[in-house]
């Protein structure tokens, strides 16, 4: 059981601000308030996004200016495949020596992290999610201008933001009206 | 006529018309918003639509040819670049959409220009825009999440189109509020349903994906992800207890809004609905989705077509009674869905483009009197059979329609259906079917009665004279309410197209 929680305990923070975010929708009255917990709703899977993108001991996705040449001959795809995987495990271990060793300022670090540059090639972070969670973002920020502008209009028809005092007026509209 | 259309346009443009479908729309739409002038930005919509309509029509003919269409966003090949794919199922609701999204562009010069303030047209304009390429896009992408940014460019677009409604009616600004949060909501959920898959697969490509999951099977987080995206775009579809936001939506929102969602937007997530659910989700191999298929879709499909009509025959407000029957009409939607065959399928299918031609005719007519009379209740509609004959016939006509009375095309939807239900041997849902159709002639009778039995409404002690609307109301509410009456005898493009697209997603399975 603690196994289960410790392998997927990036999730929890993320599902308690999601829930957190859902109920503060849900159970406030006040129409600010409500964009406040819409968009925790909306950041919480944009962090779900994330930690889907991260791999151990990755880098961020940028190519090594020298690793450009050896990338773009590409003769032996299907071949390159293979070796990237034994690099990977490498890789791993390369990457926890140099964070190990990292106050080190010798020339050992920097051999290190030669080695580990070569490496770096095959094990970086998914680049995709953060790519998605960009335009997930823009989506955000824009739903959260779009409703706050509502409520800047809803305060000038109405006086009012709270969701009690609004129905009240349109019941009124709707009771007390032209007959 | 598709192929001298097609004979007439320059190669590039056939070549590149899949994305140029939905490019152009938004491409215009800011140039739409900085005219000064509503009529040039009125005048730069209908060159949009005109537009987009060419394209339907090209990729109609390339369809036909070809079978299927795959358009690689930038050369990137399918499985890495974002792809655009038409097949028979987007085609049919692609051409619904420009259709409908024409003839709205001519119904909205004269409504807008009574409801909308001058200075806000060309924004108001540039928002339709917006909205249409983000349908179209919704509709024609083979990319999951490419699907998750059309459907928020389409409802952001929305949400502002509807709030315009508020210039007559404050309510609009809450309705859209409302709106605003439950459609974020839905698309939320959309969005992490897609993560699951994406956690599940590694692609974002819908065809690569349902290969992958063909070949891997499914698992808890694949099931969770079919659950996310039903009630995302469910939401967005107004399946039957997520529906909470359209009545209100639909009853304040500027006429022309009304009729074009009316007969769009909903279709469109539904059509996504199919679409993730046939085009990623393999429903025989996979229990839970056969399970979805008769507890979700069609019980509570069923549940939903009578509890909205029971509730559509106690409104007050003609608007809010129509947006009620949306609802109820999706439910008759769900069921066909729900029956998991291709008749039942297809029968959807053609619900979907049938029920949008006389939502749109409705809306379009209601709009229509709104323009001589405020229509807030349904005894504003007394006697306006007298004194505006010609939308009153419109409303009649497609009022029956929706009803499904013989002679029109709501009676051959309802006919396909039944059919469809008997072949899976479920009685209860054709009881169903028939109660709700009477509950629906109970709503329709009400406002038909209104409108032929009653005086004709007095203006100083004296019978208003008759008047007419403007014919850029009149004619293409016109051509739809006579499309209600020639579908029905001319039954065979529209059922042949809902069947193809059915047997089209159905392949393989």
């Amino acid at each position: 059981m603690l196994e289960i929680i410790s392998e997927r305990f990036v999730y929890i923070p993320i599902i308690i601000l999601m829930m957190t975010g859902l109920y503060v929708v849900i159970s406030t009255g006040n129409l600010v308030k409500r964009m406040v917990g819409l968009s925790l709703f909306q950041t919480s899977v944009c962090l779900m996004y994330i930690a889907v993108a991260k791999v151990f001991g990755g880098t961020p996705p940028i190519l090594p200016e020298a690793h450009g040449d050896t990338a773009s001959d590409g003769s032996d795809h299907s071949g390159g495949a293979d070796h990237t995987v034994v690099q990977t495990d490498h890789g791993s271990q390369i990457v926890e020596m140099a964070s190990d060793h990292g106050a080190d300022s010798g020339h050992g670090t920097e051999a290190v992290s030669h080695v580990a540059d070569a490496a770096h090639a095959a094990l970086y972070s998914n680049p995709l999610p953060h790519v998605l969670i960009l335009t997930a973002i823009v989506v955000g920020v824009a739903t959260l201008a779009v409703g706050l502008a509502l409520v800047v209009r809803i305060r000038e028809a109405y006086g009012t933001i709270e969701d009690d005092a609004l129905n009240a007026a349109d019941y009124s509209v709707e009771t007390g009206g032209t007959e | 006529m598709i192929d001298l259309i097609a004979s007439l346009t320059p190669d590039a443009i056939v070549r590149h018309a899949p994305v140029l479908i939905v490019a152009l729309p938004l491409i215009l739409a800011p140039i739409a918003a900085i005219i000064p002038s509503g009529r040039a930005a009125w005048s730069i919509s209908l060159i949009a639509a005109l537009f987009v309509g060419w394209m339907a029509l090209i990729l109609f003919g390339q369809v036909a040819e070809h079978g299927v269409i795959e358009y690689a966003m930038g050369g990137w090949q399918a499985p890495l670049g974002i792809v655009y794919r038409v097949d028979a199922l987007n085609l049919q609701v692609l051409a619904l959409i420009g259709t409908i999204g024409l003839l709205c562009v001519f119904y909205a010069l004269p409504t807008v220009s009574d409801e909308i303030d001058g200075k806000q047209q060309p924004l108001f304009y540039s928002a339709f825009l917006i909205c249409f390429a983000g349908l179209l896009g919704v509709t024609i992408t083979g990319d999951a999440f490419n699907v998750f940014v059309f459907v928020e460019i389409s409802s952001l677009a929305t949400y502002a189109l509807i709030a315009m409604g508020a210039g007559k009616d404050r309510r609009a600004l809450t309705a859209s509020y409302n709106y605003l949060v439950l459609g974020t909501i839905g698309a939320t959920f959309f969005v992490i349903g897609v993560g699951f898959l994406y956690m599940a697969t590694g692609t974002l490509n819908m065809a690569d994906m349902a290969s992958i999951l063909a070949e891997n099977g499914h698992n808890r987080v694949t099931q969770a992800a079919f659950a996310f995206i039903v009630v995302g775009l469910g939401l967005k579809a107004a399946m039957f207890p997520l529906h909470v936001w359209l009545p209100n939506a639909y009853a304040t929102a500027p006429s022309f809004v009304t009729a074009f969602l009316a007969s769009t937007a909903t279709k469109v997530a539904f059509y996504a609905l199919i679409r993730f659910i046939y085009g990623v989700y393999h429903p025989e191999g996979a229990g839970f989705v056969m399970m979805a298929f008769t507890w979700v879709f069609a019980v509570v499909g069923v549940i939903g077509m009578l509890f909205a009509s029971l509730q559509a025959v106690f409104q007050t407000d003609p608007r809010r009674l129509l947006a009620y029957s949306s609802v109820a009409q999706v439910g008759y939607m769900m069921l066909g869905l729900g029956l998991g065959n291709v008749a039942g399928l297809a029968a959807a299918l053609l619900h979907l483009v049938n029920h949008a031609i006389m939502k749109g005719t409705l809306f379009m007519a209601l709009g229509a009197f709104g323009l001589k009379f405020g229509i807030r209740r349904i005894s504003d509609l007394n006697g306006l059979g007298r004194t505006m004959p010609a939308a009153a016939i419109a409303f009649t006509v497609a009022g029956i329609s929706l009803v499904g009375v013989p002679l029109t095309i709501g009676f051959t939807s309802k006919w396909y259906l039944i059919l469809a239900v008997l072949e899976r041997g479920w009685w209860w849902a054709v009881a169903a079917v028939i109660i709700s159709s009477l509950l629906a002639l109970a709503y329709i009778a009400r406002m038909l009665a209104a409108i032929w039995m009653e005086e004709a409404p007095k203006r100083d002690g004296k019978p208003v004279q008759s008047t007419r609307a403007p014919w850029m109301v009149l004619a293409p509410m016109s051509l739809l309410a006579f499309a209600n009456v020639y579908f029905f005898f001319n039954a065979d493009p529209l059922v042949s197209l809902a069947q193809r697209a059915a047997a089209a997603v159905m392949v393989g399975h």
